[in-house]
C-alpha cells in the first residue's frame, strides 16, 4: 500500500502516472470527511491531495476565487466572510451524518460530490458555481476545462462533468468558483400544524409567490429536531434573505398569505441560520446512527407522497427540503436498506433518484449506492468515464460496480 | 474557414441518400434535395459563411429523428442540426457532404407544471414563446438571449445561451432540469427531468453548450420563475470608461447583484439613440443602464444605493424609470444595438469574448488602439455585471479585403481578452467562428481530452464536425495510451 502525498500539480501527475503503469487503482483523499460517501473502495493505495491546498486568487468584485482542490472549505468560508461574499450553494456539513467527526471538508470534496444545501432550489448546486478548473486524468494529463471569468461557453462545460463525478474522473488540483453577495439579513416564517399531505401544496404556494423563497423544508410531527423549531409537529419552514426592509416585507407577506388560519411563527438571522444549518447538515437523521440514510430528488410535488409511500411499508424517519424535491430518509431494520421499497417509490413518480447516503460498507457494497440507469445510459456514462480513465485507475467502483 | 474535405462519394450519392431519408419520412416533403431549395439553410446568423447542405431534412417525430441519426452513422454521413439558424458563430454552418437536421417542426409546448415551475418544450420552440405561454400565471423563462423572439429552446441548450439577465438568473445551463436527445447512433436517451441533479454523471452539464457535437435534443424541461412584482432601471452616464467600470464594481461590491446591468460605449450610444430616441444622453463616453428588481421595497431600496454609488463615482447623468414604459424604452436602445449599428455601416461583426471586468479600461483602449490600426470602426457594448463584451466591428464586405480585415481585427480582440485572464466567448460559442482561437485557450492535452469525451458520444465523428476543434483526431488515435515503463521518473515523491 503506496500512500501518495504530491505536493504539486507535476507530483500528483506522477503519482497517478505511477499508478497507472502498475495497473493498481488509487483512492482520492483530502480531507477524508466524505470517505464514507459512495461504494467502498479497496484499492492498493491512496493519492493524499491534502497537500494541495491554498487559496491562490480572489478578486471579490469579479466574484471569482481559485484555489487548491483539498483547501479546506472553513478556510474559503472566512475569506469570503471578510468581504461579505459566500458561496451560494451552501455547501454543507456532513461529518456528523456520515460519523466522519475527524475529516475536514474541503473545496474539491465538495465539488466532486457536487453537494448542495437548502438554497439549491434558487441559487444553483455546487456544479452551476463552478466555473473552471486544472486536474490529472486518468491518463496521467494535465488538463484544464472552464475558465476563471463568470461567463464562459468555450468549449465543453467539463467542470459541470466534474462536479459529481466523486473522483472516479479525474484528480483536481485546482478549481475556481463563482461567489456572490451575502445577504444582509435573513428571517424565517414557520407554518405549524401541517400534516405530510399539505406540506407539498403549501410549499408549492410559497415558491410559485414572488417573495423570493431561499429556502423551504417540511418537517413531519414525528421527526426529530432541535430549537429552534417546536417539537412534535408538523412544521413548514421558509426562508427569505436580502436587504432588510425587503426580508420584513417579504417575511410578513409570507405569513399573511400562507398562515391560513394555522399557527405560524418566524425566526430572526440568527435563528434562522441554525434552522438552515441543520437542515442542509441533516441534523434531524444524523443522530439516528444505526439507520441507513437515503437522498431522494423527486419533482418536488411528489416527494411528501414518496416519504409517506416508505414510511407506510418500512420504519422511516424523514423530512422535506427543497420545496419537496428532497426527501431524507433514515430507514431502520431491513436487509436491503430500504433500497427496494424507495426505489419503487421513486419510480412510481416517474423520474428522479434515490442515494444512499449513509450505510454500512456491506450494504452499500450489496444494493446500488446510486440510482441504476437504464441500459443506454450506463453504456454511455461508462464511454464518459474510459475518455478520463480508460484504465479505471481512479477511485474505481465508488459510483457503480465495475466503473 | 477551412472545413472538414467534403467526400465526393457522398456528394456523388445525393440523390440516392435523400431517396432514403424519404424512405424513413412520414411525409416526402420533409426532405428537401432541389438546390433553391436547399440553399434557404445555407447560413445562420453568421452569415460571412455559406455553405448549401447535401439535403435538408426536417423531421417531425423523435422516431424520425433516430431514423436520420441510424442511417446517417450506418452510412457514414455528416450531420449538421439546427435550429432557428440564429447562431452567431456558425454552430449551424452546413457541409456539402452533411445532412442538414432542422428541428423547425418540434415545435409544441409538451405540458407547463405550475406546481414544479418548470415546462416541458420540444426544441423547436421559440425562447419567448415559453416566457409568453406561462405569462398569464405571472412566471418566465429567464435567459433572455437577444434573439429571443426567432431563436429556439434547442438551440439555447446546443449553445449554453444567456442575455442580459444572466448575472442574477444564470445561463441556460442554469436553467434546465432535463433533455431528451438522441445519439448517432438513434438511441434516445433521457437525462434529468422535474427533479433536481442527476444520479450519475452530468450529462445534462455536457450536453448544453456542446454545439451540436454530441446529440440531437428532442426535448427539453425548463425551470419556470415567477416574475418579479416590481423591476425598474437606472439610466447612468459617465465622462470617463473608467469611472463607468468603478462604478459596476461599486456596486457589486456593496453586495448587489442587478437583474441586468449593461454598459454602451459613445459610439454604441450614438447609434442606438439615433435609432430608437430612447432618451440616452449624447455628451458621455460610457452609458451605464442598471436593472434592479424584487418586492417594491427592495427595488426602492437598492435604487437608492445605486444612486449614491453612482455619484460617488463621478456619474454626470442618472435617469431612473418612472414608469414600465420608460423602464422598456431603456431597454429598447440597448437591445436594439446590433441593428442600429447596422443603419451606420453596411455590415457589422460582432464579437463575444468575457474579460475580468477590472481590466475594462485597459482592453478598451487597446480594442481603440486595433480599431486605428486596423482602420475599421468599433462600437462597444457590455454585460458589465459578469465581463462579457461585445465589440461590434464596422466594416463593408463590398470593400475589397474589408471582411479579412473585420476578421483579423476581431481576432485580436479574441486574442486580447484571454491574454487579460478572460476567455473566448461568453455566450455565442465557438462554432467555425472562433474555432482556429482555441489554441490561445486551451494546449493540445486539454482539446484533446475535450475531444475524447465527444468520441464517448460519436465515435466516429459524423455530428456537427469542424466546428469548435480546431483539428479532428481520429477516436482511435485520441485513445492511444502512452504509459513509459521502467523506472519511476520521480524517485523523490513521497510515499509512504
Amino acid at each position: 500500500m503506496t500512500r501518495f502525498v504530491p505536493t504539486s500539480i507535476d507530483e500528483l501527475r506522477e503519482a497517478v502516472a505511477t499508478a497507472l503503469e502498475a495497473g493498481e487503482p488509487i483512492e482520492l483523499l483530502a480531507g477524508g470527511s466524505k470517505r464514507e460517501l459512495g461504494r467502498p473502495l479497496q484499492t492498493p493505495h491512496v493519492l493524499d491531495l491534502s497537500r494541495l491546498s491554498g487559496v491562490r486568487d480572489y478578486a471579490p468584485s469579479e466574484l471569482v476565487l481559485t484555489a487548491a482542490a483539498a483547501t479546506p472549505l472553513a478556510e474559503i468560508e472566512r475569506l469570503l466572510a471578510a468581504q461579505d461574499q459566500m458561496l451560494a450553494f451552501e455547501p454543507p456539513d456532513w461529518r456528523g451524518l456520515l460519523g466522519q467527526a475527524h475529516g475536514s471538508p474541503t473545496l474539491g470534496g465538495i465539488l466532486a460530490c457536487n453537494l448542495s444545501g437548502p438554497r439549491r432550489f434558487k441559487a444553483g448546486a455546487a456544479r452551476d458555481h463552478f466555473l473552471g478548473f486544472t486536474a490529472v486524468s486518468g491518463r496521467a494529463e494535465i488538463f484544464k476545462a472552464g475558465g476563471k471569468v463568470v461567463k464562459n461557453v468555450t468549449g465543453y462545460d467539463l467542470p459541470k462533468l466534474m462536479a459529481g463525478s466523486h473522483g472516479t474522473l479525474a484528480a483536481l488540483a485546482e478549481a475556481t468558483v463563482k461567489v456572490l453577495p451575502r445577504p444582509e439579513t435573513a428571517a424565517s416564517v414557520l407554518i405549524l400544524g401541517v400534516v405530510p399531505d399539505d406540506a407539498a401544496r403549501v410549499m408549492a404556494a410559497a415558491l410559485g409567490s414572488p417573495h423570493e423563497v431561499t429556502g423551504a423544508a417540511y418537517l413531519p410531527p414525528q421527526t426529530p429536531r432541535a430549537a429552534p423549531l417546536p417539537a412534535a409537529m408538523g412544521v413548514v419552514a421558509l426562508r427569505v434573505e436580502g436587504p432588510e426592509p425587503s426580508v420584513v416585507f417579504r417575511r410578513d407577506a409570507l405569513l399573511a398569505e400562507l398562515a391560513a388560519g394555522r399557527d405560524a411563527a418566524s425566526l430572526g438571522d440568527a435563528d434562522s441560520a441554525r434552522l438552515w444549518r441543520d437542515i442542509g447538515n441533516i441534523a434531524p437523521l444524523a443522530a439516528l446512527a444505526e439507520r441507513a440514510v437515503w437522498r431522494v430528488s423527486v419533482a418536488p410535488s411528489r416527494g411528501g407522497e414518496v416519504a409517506q409511500a416508505v414510511a407506510r411499508a418500512v420504519d422511516a424517519m424523514w423530512f422535506l427540503d427543497w420545496g419537496g424535491g428532497l426527501v431524507w430518509l433514515a430507514v431502520a431494520d431491513q436487509p436491503d436498506g430500504g433500497a427496494g421499497v424507495i426505489r419503487a417509490a421513486v419510480g412510481a413518480t416517474g423520474g428522479g433518484h434515490a442515494t444512499l447516503v449513509r450505510g454500512a460498507p456491506g450494504l452499500r457494497a450489496a444494493v446500488p449506492v446510486f440510482e441504476p440507469q437504464p441500459a443506454p445510459l450506463a453504456a454511455l456514462s461508462r464511454r464518459v468515464k474510459e475518455s478520463f480513465d480508460p484504465r479505471h485507475i481512479l477511485n474505481p467502483g465508488r459510483m457503480v460496480e465495475g466503473v | 474557414m477551412e472545413m472538414p474535405p467534403p467526400d465526393a462519394g457522398v456528394i456523388a450519392r445525393r440523390v440516392q441518400i435523400a431517396a432514403a431519408l424519404r424512405r424513413l419520412m412520414a411525409s416526402p416533403a420533409a426532405v428537401i434535395e432541389a438546390e433553391p431549395a436547399r440553399r434557404a439553410y445555407e447560413s445562420d446568423g453568421l452569415t460571412a459563411y455559406r455553405q448549401p447542405p447535401l439535403v435538408a431534412v426536417l423531421p417531425s417525430t423523435v422516431a424520425e429523428v433516430a431514423a436520420v441519426l441510424r442511417y446517417c452513422n450506418e452510412h457514414q454521413i455528416k450531420v449538421v442540426p439546427r435550429g432557428a439558424g440564429t447562431s452567431l458563430s456558425g454552430g449551424a454552418l452546413p457541409l456539402a457532404d452533411g445532412v442538414l437536421l432542422g428541428m423547425a417542426k418540434f415545435n409544441k409546448i409538451v405540458a407547463i407544471d405550475y406546481a414544479n415551475r418548470c415546462a416541458v418544450v420540444q426544441p423547436g420552440v421559440t425562447n419567448l414563446a415559453i416566457s409568453q405561454a406561462v405569462e398569464a400565471e405571472g412566471f418566465y423563462y429567464a435567459p433572455d438571449p437577444s434573439s429571443q423572439i426567432a431563436c429556439t429552446i434547442g438551440g439555447n441548450v446546443a449553445e449554453n445561451s444567456g442575455g442580459v439577465h444572466c448575472l442574477k438568473y444564470g445561463l441556460t445551463t442554469n436553467n434546465l432540469l432535463g433533455v431528451e436527445f438522441v445519439t448517432i447512433d438513434g438511441e434516445v436517451v433521457r437525462i434529468g427531468g422535474r427533479h433536481f441533479d442527476s444520479e450519475g454523471y452530468d450529462l445534462l452539464g455536457i450536453v448544453t453548450g456542446s454545439e451540436g457535437l454530441l446529440g440531437v435534443v428532442t426535448e427539453v424541461t425548463v425551470r419556470l420563475l415567477k416574475k418579479p412584482p416590481t423591476a425598474r432601471a437606472v439610466l447612468v452616464g459617465f465622462a470617463r470608461t473608467e469611472d463607468a467600470g468603478d462604478c459596476v464594481a461599486a456596486i457589486i461590491g456593496a453586495g448587489i447583484i442587478p437583474g441586468g446591468m449593461e454598459m454602451m460605449d459613445r459610439p454604441a450610444i450614438h447609434a442606438a439613440e439615433a435609432f430608437v430616441g430612447a432618451g440616452y444622453p449624447l455628451d458621455v463616453e460610457a452609458l451605464l443602464i442598471v436593472e434592479l428588481d424584487g418586492a417594491a421595497v427592495e427595488v426602492d431600496h437598492l435604487l437608492g444605493v445605486v444612486e449614491r454609488l453612482s455619484r460617488d463615482n463621478r456619474a454626470v447623468s442618472l435617469k431612473v424609470s418612472e414608469n414600465e414604459a420608460q423602464r422598456l424604452s431603456f431597454w429598447a436602445g440597448r437591445k436594439a444595438a446590433f441593428p442600429a449599428v447596422g443603419r451606420i455601416s453596411p455590415d457589422y461583426y460582432c464579437m463575444d469574448g468575457t474579460i475580468p471586468r477590472g481590466r475594462l479600461g485597459e482592453v478598451l483602449r487597446e480594442i481603440s488602439a486595433l480599431s486605428q490600426r486596423h482602420g475599421l470602426r468599433v462600437a462597444n457594448v457590455f454585460h458589465a455585471g459578469d465581463g462579457n463584451l461585445h465589440p461590434l466591428i464596422l466594416y463593408d464586405a463590398n470593400e475589397p479585403g474589408e471582411i479579412e480585415r473585420a476578421e483579423e481585427f476581431g481576432a485580436d480582440i479574441l486574442k486580447l481578452c484571454v491574454e487579460v485572464g478572460g476567455v473566448l466567448t461568453g455566450e455565442h460559442g465557438v462554432g467555425v467562428e472562433k474555432r482556429d482561437l482555441m489554441g490561445t485557450m486551451f494546449d493540445e492535452t486539454d482539446l484533446a481530452q475535450q475531444q475524447r469525451l465527444k468520441c464517448a458520444f460519436d465515435p466516429d465523428g459524423l455530428l456537427n464536425p469542424g466546428k469548435v476543434f480546431p483539428e479532428l483526431h481520429r477516436c482511435a488515435e485520441l485513445g492511444r495510451l502512452h504509459v513509459h515503463h521502467g523506472a519511476l521518473p520521480h524517485p523523490d515523491l513521497p510515499r509512504f
